[in-house]
This record gives structure tokens, C-alpha cells and sequence, in this order.
């Protein structure tokens, strides 16, 4: 099979491609200073605090540099002054759906979101542009002490909680985007899981932006106490725009002593969206943070979901899967931090480049010196379907003493034309061929989803073949 | 003579003392050969000098010195070498290989023994002058033509720029030369800086073996800015050794480029025994159909060595290999580094790369950072990478103690095993078994 007569491919990101006119009750504008966090904070109602917060996190932002000496060229495409920080209707997020506006309201059915409340959820939030529309946990997780609400409802109504972990395990200064969040966030979730509770059914967040030009910075904050555990979804869409989308987030998870957290993404914003989000956990001793993390959608995503393994015992894994297609750049990874004795870390990541798509693949492993019994594994396949596609691998691992074990493997391969030659002497067309062979590459990591997302992966890894066939 | 006296200015000009203060030719080290380079070499190493002082000294966030330790990197204290005085004691100290095609020894970059009378017809081994005056046009077409790519570019322009001799190897077209060609690199002196390069260009169907030795002639604190680069023409088949055996003090840049050509096979291996501060660059260009490179290191390091290794794969053509397998045991408190990239440029299909880097931890105070990398633009590719960080096997150590051997030695023994595996990867016996002596001498074995 020549490189020349491989079909095209495509994938369909239809599904969240739609948008409606609306009218915002607040607008901070195009472009960001002073003047705009003030706005954000007024009429957020915010704290003293979390305006000095802002302040000096506006602060580092402008001192901290671009970090294109190691990441891509294409963040300078990033007009800063160009994007509006905060839309909203002033909406106070509603517990049912019925009070939430029908303009908005129509944007969530369309997607789907109360239907698989009803079917399958805990809890669900959902984000339109800057604020959450819709908030609420079934009566039974509630009863149990869960607390789940947007973080400036957190802030607010439990600052005991919430101040003493609220940028502590991803400060501000951590990076350029992690600082431009931690000036202007809006919206997001909090959660607080009390000791030995087990909520039995996910809590999901769904993120949607309306707006041009917009930028999305959703702050997450969840704290799953002793013996708890968790599973939270997250879910996005945007319509595609002409211009460029900034959706910004920064996500902190903190597991105390025994503590289970699953975080799931399943990202599929549209391709003129520059998704660039830090998310880092905290793992107490004996304690659980796994990141189940898929891109599929927007321009260019940055994205190293971190695991601090802060107490013995405790144990961090990201299993990650990018699907790059034509002008998308999948530049994802893991970061695990070994802190602690008897630390274990696992990373698998697959991608899969097709058309001019190029994913990334960047991890960092850390263990100190001192240490004993630490154990990472990390594993990288990437998958390249056409000749234009691209795949980089860039770890960086260090280890500090002995008495710890180690062991990255990565790997490129193509669909081989055997495979395909076998599929198609069984009658299956050489499109059909490759939609198999791609979902039998990802399908170990898609069975880790929950059933319905799982469902919804497959659906959108299933790819449209066009195109002839030599 | 108007660039020389002009140059002179400058250094006076420049505030900055020690290496980069190191005068174009230092009084009469080389003796006549020094009147003998040709105009043009030194209006190049003005451009390179003019190179060296334009670029920016390495920083933190510079990727190609990540993890590095840039304190390292001051060369402020470090003098121009002068000339040896009892060259007969180096000569006699120069006992590697016995079977050779023929010896060349420097001392502090001086030529003070060649002996090529067992060379066919028509191979060359000259020092740099002369080559530069007597085949000019050879010379000038593989002298230092690739970019540097991996990080040490401001420290290559400053070798360029002082360079004062280098061995030469040219084995023309369908020359098979048997035995190995071996090259020495004495440095002498407190601070003394020296700038070993060995330049090797095998044409058409040759095929050589070249071994090039760096050592210490005290226990003095001493600087090498050493150069070598590999050409090999289509089919042609080389062997290169760098056994690396600087003293403790010894800060030291090896920066390597390979080329090869369709169907050529280069194999070489960095042996770095000894050192402070060790830097390596190895960039291999993959430039013809079905060309291979196959790179070695194998790096025992103890006390407080540092040794950071850059690599580079790029396969520019279809259906080229490479292949890199570095192991490194790290005792007491050293340090390494290892970045290692394979790029697959675009067309490059069906290439065929492989990359493993494998770290003993023998100490709790060590520490081993990889990065291995991969690039690839191309498709139909197979390309794997691979990097372990562990210790020593319990059950190895415990089998061999149980036979009664002091477990320090078992330790050795087991490390001496893990870079068997590696010294296994060539072919020559001879050369394989003079190594495995040099390394057994390293672990006290």
C-alpha cells in the first residue's frame, strides 16, 4: 500500500458545532488589564483575598515568558489582547433545569447533558462561556456530605476548605497559563468528598463556550478525604469560529490518606480552540489520583496531567489518548513526582497523527534522592496513518539513588498493510479495514472509560474514510 | 600577518582572561609547521573566533543544556597548553593496541611521533597543516561542514578558532585497511587547554578501523575542547573508538558528527573513562539509502563525574538504520545526563531506529537524567526508544557470593557484564578484548 493511496480521513466533530445568538448581561471587554480583573471581581462579588489573588497572578502572568523555547511556535498566534475574559447573563447557577434560561438550556439538551443525568450520573455542573448555568447532585450523594457547587460558590460558602488548598498544589506562578487562570478564573467546580464516603455513580462537568473570541478559565478544585473515593467527567464543546478560542483551565486534585480520585476527559473542543490547561494532584499516603485523559478536538492542546506522590504508598497514573487530525497539534503527557518511599507511577499514552496532524508526546518522571521502592512504568505508542502526519516523544526522567525501578518504552509504528490486507481478503473495505485497526490500537486504553463514555469514544474515533483506493 | 596582529588587539581588548585569551598559535609549540597554514585556514578561525564571541554562553533554560551543570561551563581559569618538554616519556606511555596500521601522538596538540610505514598505498594520516597546504581541497570539504547542532556551538566555533593541529585520515576509494589506526592526545600542564580533532573521510568501498586515546599526562586540572568527525562514502564501513581517559580534574567536550552515505555502516563508541566534567555530542546524519549508524558509549562513573551526552539520529533517506544503546553505572555521587533524539525527516520511510539508554544506580547519592527522544515526519517507520533506571540484581549478586566472591567484587563483576553487553556490539575480537582490558583495569577486576 503506497503512501500516495491512503485515504483521507476524517473524524466528526459535528456534534458540538452548532451555536446561538446571545445576549450577555456582562462582558469584561477584549483584552486584559487591571481594569478587567477588577470587573471579573465585582461582579463576582469576590472576596478581599481572591482579589489580591487575581492581582498577583495578573502579576506573574505578565512576567513569565512564552514557553516556546520548548513548546511550539504556534502559542505566539495567541493574541492576548484580542480575547474577552468574562461573559455572563449574571447567572446564579440553577438546580433545576427548568429554571435555567431556555437560550441556554437548548445548548445542553442539544448536547445531551440532562438526558445522561438522568441515566447515569451523580451530579452534574454545566459551564456556558463564563459561569456555571446549571448545578446540582442527586438528593442520596448530597445526604452523604458531598459538597459539590462551582468554585466562587465554594469559595464562598466554605472557605475552610476551600483556602487551604485552593492554589496550593498548583501555584499560581507554575506556568504562564496556570497565572493568566489564576487572574481572571470563572467557573469550574468544587468538591469535597467527606472520609469513607464512596459516590457510587461519576460527577460530571460539562464545559461549553457560545462567544467569539472568548476564553474560557475554569478553576477545579476537588478534595477527597481519607478513604473516599471519586469519580469526576469532564466533557467540552465549542462551536468552530474563524478566530482563535483560548480555553484555559487549571485543575487541582487533593487525595488524602487512602484517598481514590479518577478525573476523566474527554476533550473534543473545536479545531480553532488553544486548549492549554494544567491539572495536578496530590496523593497522600496509600492514596489513588488517575487521570484518564482524551483529546481529540482543538488547535493545539498543552496539557501534562501531574500526580505528586506526596505520602507512602501512594500511587499516580495517567492513561492518556490523542487523536490528531489535519492543523491539530495533541501535545499531552504526564508529570510524576515521587515524594515519598514506595511511590508507584504508571503512564500509558497513545496517539494517533493522521493528515497533517502532529501529537506529542512530553513526560517528566522525578525521583529525589533518598527514596526507596519508587516504581515508574511508562509506555508510549504512537500510531501514524498518513504521510504528513507527525509524532514526537519527548521524556525527561530522573532518578536519584538505587533501590528504585524505572522504565520508559516508546514506540512508532504505521498500520501494517498486512493487517489490512488480511481485514480486506475477508471482504471488509480498506476504509473499514483502518477504522478496525485504529480502534483495536486504542481499544486496551477506551475499556478503561466508563461504559457510556467508552461508547462515546468509539463513536468518535470512528473514522470517515473518503477517498479512492489504489 | 595583518589578522594575526589584528586578532592580538582584540584579545587585549577583551577583559575576559585565561582560554579565550588564547592567542591564534602560541609561541613555537608546533615548530615549522606552525608557519605552514595556508591563509585561508586562518581566515576562518578569525570567523570562527568572530562566531565564538557573538554567541551567547549556555543558560538554564536552554533545552540543549537541560539538567546540565552550567558552573561547569566557566573556562575562565584555563590557559593556553605549552609546548611538552619530555615528549620521549609520553611516546613511551602510549602503549595501546600492538597490531596497528599506524600511530600518530600529540602532546598538548603538538605531533611528537607518527609512524604510518605500515599504511597502503595511498592512505593518508597528516597532521591538520599539512593536510590543509598539501590537499587542500580534500581537506576544505570536510573540515567542520556540518552545523553543530546539540548545544555546543559557541564551544566548537572557539575550538575552530584555536585549533592548533588534528589528525587527518583519508582512505580513498576500495582501500581496505585491517588493522586499526590509533591516535593519542596527551594533555599536559596546570590549566592547560588543548583541542584534540580527528577528521576522518573514508571514500567509496573503504573501510578502516580508527581508535582515538585521550589522556592525562598528571593529575593536573586540564581542558579539552576535542572534535571529531566521521565521513563515509557510499558503502564504506568504519569503526571508531574515543577511549576517554582524562584524570578526575579534567573538564572535556568531545563533540562528534557523523555522515553517512548510501550502504556505508559506521559503528563508533564513546569510552568515557575518567574525567570531571565530560560533554558529549554525538550527531549522526543519515544521508543515503540503507545507510547505518550504530552508537555505542559505555560510562562507568564515580566520585563526582558529570557526564552529559547529547545524541542526535536524523535519517534524511529512506530505509536507513540506526541503532544506540549507552549504559551508564553511576557510583558515589555522579551524574549523567543522556538526550537522545531520533528524527525521521520527512521521505525518510521505512527507516528503522532504535535507541535505549540503561542506568545502574550503584550509589544513593547518584543521579541519572534521560531524555529520549523522538521526532518523526515520515511514515512506513519503525521506530523504538527505550530508558531504564535501576540497581544492582539481588539474585546475581547473591548467586555469586554464595560462591565466594567479596561482594564488592560481585558488584564489579556485574557491572563489568553490563558493559559487556555493550563492548559486544563490535566486531573486531582484538579491539573487543584490548577494551575489555582497559575497562577491567578501570574496575580493579
Amino acid at each position: 500500500m503506497s503512501t500516495e493511496t491512503k485515504p483521507d480521513i476524517d473524524i466528526d466533530r459535528s456534534v458540538g458545532d452548532f451555536r446561538y445568538e446571545m445576549d450577555y448581561a456582562y462582558d469584561a471587554g477584549v483584552g486584559l488589564s487591571e481594569a478587567t480583573i477588577d470587573y471579573i471581581s465585582d461582579v463576582k462579588n469576590d472576596p478581599d483575598w481572591v482579589r489580591a489573588f487575581r492581582k498577583e497572578g495578573y502579576r506573574k502572568f505578565l512576567e513569565k515568558p512564552m514557553p516556546t523555547h520548548w513548546a511550539t511556535k504556534d502559542l505566539e498566534s495567541i493574541v492576548f489582547e484580542n480575547i474577552r475574559y468574562y461573559l455572563s447573563q449574571g447567572q446564579v447557577p440553577k438546580r433545576t433545569w427548568d429554571e435555567v434560561p431556555d437560550d441556554i438550556k437548548r445548548t445542553f439538551e442539544r448536547l445531551g447533558i440532562p438526558e445522561q443525568e438522568r441515566k447515569f450520573l451523580s451530579g452534574v455542573e454545566a459551564q456556558f462561556d463564563s459561569e456555571a448555568a446549571y448545578s446540582n447532585i442527586k438528593a442520596a450523594v448530597g445526604e452523604q456530605g458531598v459538597i459539590f457547587v462551582g468554585s466562587s460558590e465554594g469559595l464562598k460558602e466554605h472557605p475552610e476548605i476551600f483556602k487551604k488548598w485552593f492554589g496550593k498544589v498548583i501555584p499560581s506562578g507554575d506556568n504562564k497559563f496556570s497565572a493568566l487562570n489564576s487572574a481572571v478564573f470563572s467557573g469550574g467546580s468544587f468538591i469535597y468528598v467527606p472520609p469513607g464516603v464512596k459516590v457510587k455513580h461519576p460527577l460530571q462537568a460539562y464545559f461549553r463556550i457560545n462567544a467569539q473570541n472568548f476564553g474560557q478559565f475554569e478553576r477545579t478544585l476537588i478534595i477527597v478525604d481519607e478513604g473516599a473515593e471519586l469519580t469526576y467527567m469532564e466533557g467540552c464543546t465549542a462551536p468552530k469560529f474563524e478566530t482563535a478560542t483560548l480555553h484555559s483551565a487549571v485543575v487541582e486534585l487533593v487525595a488524602m490518606k487512602g484517598a481514590k480520585i479518577q478525573y476523566i476527559t474527554v476533550q473534543n473542543w473545536s479545531s480553532n480552540v488553544f486548549n492549554l490547561v494544567t491539572k495536578r494532584g496530590i496523593a497522600h499516603e496509600d492514596a489513588e489520583v488517575k487521570w484518564i485523559d482524551c483529546n481529540i478536538g482543538s488547535r493545539l492542546t498543552m496539557k501534562y496531567p501531574g500526580v505528586v506522590m506526596k505520602g507512602k504508598g501512594a500511587r499516580g497514573e495517567v492513561v492518556s489518548i490523542a487523536l490528531s487530525g489535519d492543523g491539530q497539534h495533541q501535545d499531552t503527557g504526564a508529570k510524576m513526582i515521587h515524594a515519598a518511599d514506595n511511590t508507584t507511577s504508571n503512564i500509558i499514552s497513545k496517539s494517533i497523527s493522521l493528515g497533517t496532524g502532529r501529537s506529542t508526546y512530553r513526560g517528566m518522571v522525578h525521583v529525589p534522592k533518598h527514596l526507596k521502592g519508587c516504581k515508574n512504568n511508562t509506555e508510549c505508542d504512537a500510531l501514524l496513518i498518513n504521510s504528513h502526519s507527525r509524532t514526537d516523544t519527548y521524556p525527561a526522567i530522573s532518578v536519584r539513588g538505587q533501590g528504585n525501578a524505572v522504565q520508559h518504552e516508546a514506540s512508532v509504528s504505521q498500520i501494517s498493510s498486512e493487517q489490512i490486507f488480511y481485514m480486506q481478503q475477508r471482504g471488509l473495505s480498506e476504509a473499514a479495514a483502518m477504522s478496525l485497526a485504529v480502534n483495536g490500537f486504542v481499544n486496551d486504553l477506551v475499556q478503561q472509560f466508563p461504559m457510556e463514555y467508552s461508547v462515546e469514544l468509539k463513536r468518535l474515533i470512528d473514522l470517515e474514510m473518503e477517498g479512492s483506493v489504489g | 600577518m595583518t589578522l594575526y596582529a589584528t586578532s592580538e588587539i582584540r584579545v587585549q581588548d577583551n577583559p575576559v582572561r585565561g582560554i579565550t585569551a588564547l592567542p591564534l598559535h602560541h609561541q613555537g609549540s608546533l615548530g615549522s609547521h606552525t608557519s605552514h597554514w595556508p591563509e585561508w585556514f586562518r581566515r576562518d578561525q578569525q570567523k570562527a573566533w568572530d562566531l565564538y564571541e557573538s554567541l551567547p554562553m549556555p543558560k538554564r533554560n536552554d533545552e540543549p543544556w537541560r539538567f546540565a551543570n552550567l558552573k561547569a561551563l566557566d573556562l575562565s581559569e584555563f590557559q593556553p597548553a605549552p609546548p611538552v618538554k619530555d615528549k620521549a616519556f609520553l611516546i613511551a606511555r602510549s602503549k595501546g593496541l600492538t597490531d596497528l596500521a599506524a600511530k600518530m601522538i600529540f602532546a598538548n596538540d603538538e605531533v611528537i611521533h607518527r609512524d604510518v610505514t605500515a599504511l597502503p598505498a595511498g592512505v593518508l594520516l597528516l597532521p591538520f597543516e599539512q593536510a590543509a597546504s598539501e590537499h587542500e581541497d580534500l581537506f576544505r570539504k570536510h573540515f567542520m561542514t556540518s552545523d553543530v547542532r546539540l548545544g555546543s556551538k559557541k564551544f566548537a566555533a572557539l575550538h575552530r578558532a584555536r585549533l592548533q593541529s588534528g589528525a587527518f585520515v583519508h582512505v580513498p576509494k576500495g582501500v581496505v585497511i585491517e588493522s586499526p589506526i590509533e591516535i593519542w592526545h596527551w594533555v599536559e600542564g596546570v590549566n592547560a587547554t588543548i583541542l584534540p580533532h580527528t577528521l576522518i573521510v573514508l571514500g567509496e568501498g573503504a573501510s578502516a578501523t580508527v581508535i582515538d586515546r585521550f589522556v592525562s599526562s598528571r593529575d593536573e586540572r586540564s581542558l579539552a575542547l576535542a572534535v571529531n568527525d566521521l565521513t563515509l562514502g557510499q558503502g564504506a564501513r568504519l569503526s571508531y573508538i574515543g577511549v576517554q581517559e582524562w584524570n578526575d580534574q579534567t573538564t572535556a567536550f568531545h563533540i562528534n558528527t557523523t555522515e553517512v552515505e548510501k550502504e556505508g555502516v559506521s559503528t563508533a563508541l564513546q569510552m568515557n573513562l575518567g574525567g570531571a566534567y565530560i560533554r558529549g555530542e554525538s550527531d549522526s546524519h543519515l544521508l543515503g539509502e540503507g545507510s547505518r549508524s550504530v552508537m555505542l558509549s559505555i560510562n562507568p562513573a564515580t566520585g563526582n563525574r558529570e557526564i552529559d551526552q547529547r545524541t542526535f539520529q536524523d535519517h534524511f533517506a529512506p530505509r536507513a538504520t540506526s541503532d544506540l544503546l549507552y549504559h551508564n553505572a553511576l557510583a558515589d555521587s555522579s551524574r549523567t545526563i543522556f538526550a537522545g533524539l531520533i528524527k525521521v525527516e520527512e521521505h525518510a520511510h521505512e527507516t528503522d531506529a532504535y535507541q535505549k539508554v540503561r542506568n545502574l544506580m550503584l550509589s544513593d547519592e547518584a543521579e541519572a537524567n534521560s531524555m529520549p527522544g523522538l521526532e518523526i515526519l515520515a511514515d512506513n517507520v519503525r521506530c523504538t526508544h527505550g530508558a531504564t533506571s535501576g540497581e544492582l540484581n539481588e539474585d546475581e549478586l547473591f548467586y555469586m557470593m554464595a560462591r565466594g566472591i567479596a561482594p564488592q567484587q560481585a558488584a564489579q563483576l556485574i557491572v563489568r557484564g553490563f558493559f559487556g553487553t555493550v563492548l559486544e556490539r563490535l566486531d573486531n575480537d582484538f579491539l573487543k578484548e584490548h577494551l575489555g582490558e582497559l575497562l577491567d583495569r578501570k574496575l580493579n577486576l
